[in-house]
């Protein structure tokens, strides 16, 4: 196979094609995507332990499943050609690889085996693909709808599934989870009973709901359920142009805005095949920073308010509301700041930029001393979060673990190191790791990956670069005035543009940067047109929330409290 | 006898007793005043404007200075529900809920535009505003809204509640939410050429939204022995 050369990383192809006859085949990708290995359903089970097992292929971290309806793409024959598509998105924690697995099915009863066995992580994806595409998994513990209620019907990311029909929820609806979690296991019903914790509770933040069995104050068993907050982003998506998408993914995880934007702008830059100025990347990558310290003092300080160090809180959020004065000043908007553009930036930054942000770090460094000189060596935090939901090493990455969570157990993958992109492969920052896996390394690490975030933003401040914000490529990005009025050409860029808006090749792609919470990953599908034909977001914090029914097992209903806080759920990126 | 100056009054429908130590009001205007200065809030907070609530009750912002920082999470001690943030099909039981357990008198805040409209998600499985489930006294503007347009909300509410408006209001008017507690088998099309699904509740209803797709959910639902649920 030529394609197997051309990919150094998928060296042990030819092992895996020999060993399954052929029915394992490369598929030939742009270089700006990931590897691809196609396959079939029946194949799949064994393909999949080959990748894992494997010492040549080891994709020992399960990242995403993201499912294609293919039925409208142009030239697609219905009837013929496999109307579903199953895309696993795996990576090696041990080669620093990412790898697309791809199974073709029929448009009639869509059916692989299921992979929880393989990765358990696959669990929750595997039910969402079910949920919203209705492709089956044979084998699947619980193959439940999980996004939306039960009283839905259909799969609303057909293609075929109107956008707007809407289906009645009532409250029985919502009972059958506890109803669930009662006949877990007829043992444990002696004198144990249902706790129902969530949608609406103080330390949910919002919209998490876990059903658990308690003995006393001790967790027997429990069930963890989203959606409360799945306002269907993926479908919104398909039916906005391209750029009309980044307002939506502002409001993904809204602690940090800017960060989703900019993992957006960057997938479909490498669609396109363009490049960004150098003061673009330097901007979007001080403001990621900043918004991570943002994300990493909401996670802390709501999180201590939970336990109860309400001073934090204030300490948390005085940072931030002047973090948020310099967004203000570079987009106009506080919190939705949809300020990256598909080839730059919305505008170019204000003129004190550089010093604004340098006069922020300060109160930032000393608010954080503060929390640090309240918490770290206190004695009731050392109690709450020192071996409370403790997650070790082989579990995080069987999990699906990507970030700060995955990191405090022990594990330094950190795309930001690992595949630079924007300006962070031109920086010199440490990434924190600690190996307890408790709730008080996840703390820890939040706290170190804040001065990082810093020493980056120091760094680059010191040489910001002067010139445009924007591509000069004007299939993207409007051509300048004096253009538009003066030349043919600049007529016609700006005239096709604001009609047609921008037009990505038809084309997919995964691309993945570094969310607060850990991998985001894009995998977009375009068929060409103005607008995008799949967006399918890889949300950090739905493998942890996936987990986090087993790690609170056996554990105290208080615990459950500091690491529901530590895990740092988001419910807008968790749900979509 | 020398009658002392005259003092301005001491709030809304309170006269001044010049310097006397008794004063004389109604006892309407009187609970309408203490009411209005003490709102107890609970945040039922869903998304970012959850975030923007969280600023608004710290310290820069400090909602304390209008009296209603005690932030409760139980609906049976608060009086003012602020939903901020969007309330999906799935959440909508819970939210009727919630608002049925506060004891009166209440005040709803629709706090941003999801929860007002349902904002830019105009989609399978979002409600298109709150006012479907429960009564809304104020809708405060913004995706989020600012701190300040928040306080500018609370403020408003907090006139109406003095002047009597909503308690006139509520006693005129019976609210009928449309969609929780009506028939289990009834779907509702979020919009379907620019008309909302309107306050009725009845099984006539999905007629408005007949459209293919439609046909496809009846589809859909006739195959749900198979297993889609």
């Amino acid at each position: 196979m030529s394609a197997t050369l051309t990919r150094p990383s998928l060296s042990f192809a030819p092992v895996l094609e020999q060993k399954l006859k052929g029915r394992v085949t490369v598929e030939e990708r742009p270089a700006h995507d990931i590897a691809t290995l196609v396959t079939d359903a029946a194949t799949l089970k064994e393909a999949a332990l080959f990748l894992r097992d494997d010492p040549a292929a080891a994709y020992d971290l399960f990242l995403d499943l993201a499912s294609v309806d293919r039925s409208k793409l142009p030239g697609h024959a219905t009837g013929k050609d496999a109307r579903f598509q199953a895309n696993y998105i795996l990576y090696s924690t041990r080669r620093n690889e990412h790898l697309r697995l791809r199974v073709n099915l029929p448009a009639k009863d869509p059916a692989v085996p299921s992979l929880t066995g393989v990765w358990p992580a696959a669990n929750w994806f595997e039910r969402e693909a079910w949920d919203l595409m209705g492709i089956r998994f044979d084998g699947h513990p619980n193959l439940q709808r999980l996004l939306t209620h039960n009283g839905f019907v259909g799969h609303a990311l057909r293609k075929d599934y109107d956008k707007g029909q809407r289906w009645l929820c009532t409250e029985e609806d919502l009972l059958q989870t506890e109803l669930a979690a009662k006949t877990d296991d007829p043992a444990d019903m002696f004198e144990t009973m249902t706790l129902n914790f969530g949608p609406s509770h103080p330390t949910t933040h919002g919209t998490l709901r876990v059903v658990m069995r308690v003995d006393g104050e001790k967790i027997v068993a429990a069930e963890s359920e989203c959606g409360y907050l799945h306002r269907c982003f993926e479908k919104m998506s398909e039916t906005h142009t391209w750029v009309q998408v980044i307002p939506y993914t502002d409001r993904l995880n809204y602690c940090s805005p800017m960060i989703n934007g900019n993992g957006y702008a960057l997938a479909v830059e490498k669609m396109l095949g363009i490049d960004v100025p150098p003061r673009a990347k330097a901007a979007r990558t001080v403001l990621n920073e900043f918004s991570r310290i943002m994300d990493h003092l909401v996670c802390i300080g709501a999180n201590l308010v939970d336990l109860g160090a309400l001073t934090n809180f204030w300490y948390a959020f005085q940072p931030r509301e002047e973090i948020y004065g310099l967004l203000e000043a570079c987009c106009g908007a506080r919190l939705t700041s949809s300020y990256a553009r598909i080839g730059g930036l919305a505008k170019d930054v204000p003129d004190n930029f550089v010093e604004w942000s340098r006069s922020l770090l300060p109160t930032i460094r000393d608010r954080i001393a503060d929390i640090d000189g309240l918490i770290t060596k206190n004695k009731i935090a050392w109690n709450r979060l020192r071996g409370t939901g403790v997650v070790t090493k082989e579990q995080a990455i069987a999990w699906g673990f990507t970030g700060p969570s995955l990191r405090a157990s022990g594990v330094p993958y950190d795309v930001r190191k690992d595949k630079p992109y924007e300006m962070y492969g031109d920086v010199d920052f440490d990434v924190p790791i600690a190996t307890e896996g408790d709730n008080f390394a996840r703390y820890i690490v939040r706290m170190e990956e804040m001065r990082q975030s810093m020493r980056i933003i120091e760094q680059i401040l010191a040489r910001f670069p002067k010139g445009p914000v924007n591509s000069d490529d004007y299939r993207v990005i409007l051509p300048p005035k004096e253009m538009v009025y003066n030349e043919m050409e600049g007529l016609i860029y700006h005239f096709k543009l604001v009609f047609e808006g921008v037009k990505v090749p038809a084309g997919e792609i995964y691309s993945f940067t570094e969310g607060a919470n850990g991998e985001l990953g894009y995998s977009l599908v375009s068929d060409g047109s103005g607008f995008p034909y799949r967006v399918k977001v890889r949300p950090p914090c739905f493998p942890l929330f996936a987990a986090f029914e087993k790690i609170i097992k056996g554990g105290m209903v208080s615990d459950a409290v500091a690491t529901l806080g530590l895990l740092n759920i988001i419910a807008g990126e968790l749900d979509r | 006898m020398k009658t002392p100056p005259p003092q301005p009054p001491l709030g809304p429908g309170i006269p001044s007793t010049s310097g006397a130590d008794f004063l004389t009001t109604k006892l309407d205007v009187a609970v309408q005043w203490a009411q209005s200065n003490s709102l107890w809030p609970m945040p039922f907070g869903t998304a970012c404007c959850a975030i923007e609530f969280m600023s608004v009750v710290s310290s820069h912002y400090d909602l304390a200075r209008f009296g209603a920082e005690v932030v409760r999470f139980s609906p049976r001690q608060a009086d003012l529900l602020i939903v901020a943030g969007t309330v999906v099909d799935k959440l909508a039981p819970v939210l009727k809920k919630v608002y049925d357990q506060m004891s009166e008198p209440k005040w709803v805040i629709s706090m941003g535009v999801c929860a007002s409209t349902g904002g830019f998600y105009r989609a399978y499985h979002v409600v298109q505003g709150i006012d479907e489930i429960v009564p809304v006294d104020v809708y405060v503007a913004g995706c989020p809204p600012t701190p300040e347009n928040l306080i500018h909300g609370i403020m408003e509410l907090q006139k109406m509640i003095q002047s009597g408006e909503l308690a006139r209001h509520r006693a005129s008017k019976t609210f009928v939410p449309i969609r929780v507690g009506t028939d289990p088998d009834l779907s509702i099309p979020a919009y379907s050429d620019g008309v909302m699904a309107h306050m009725t509740g009845k099984k006539e209803l999905p007629q408005i939204g007949v459209t293919a797709e439609s046909e496809l959910g009846a589809k859909a639902k006739a195959d749900a022995g198979e297993g889609h649920r």
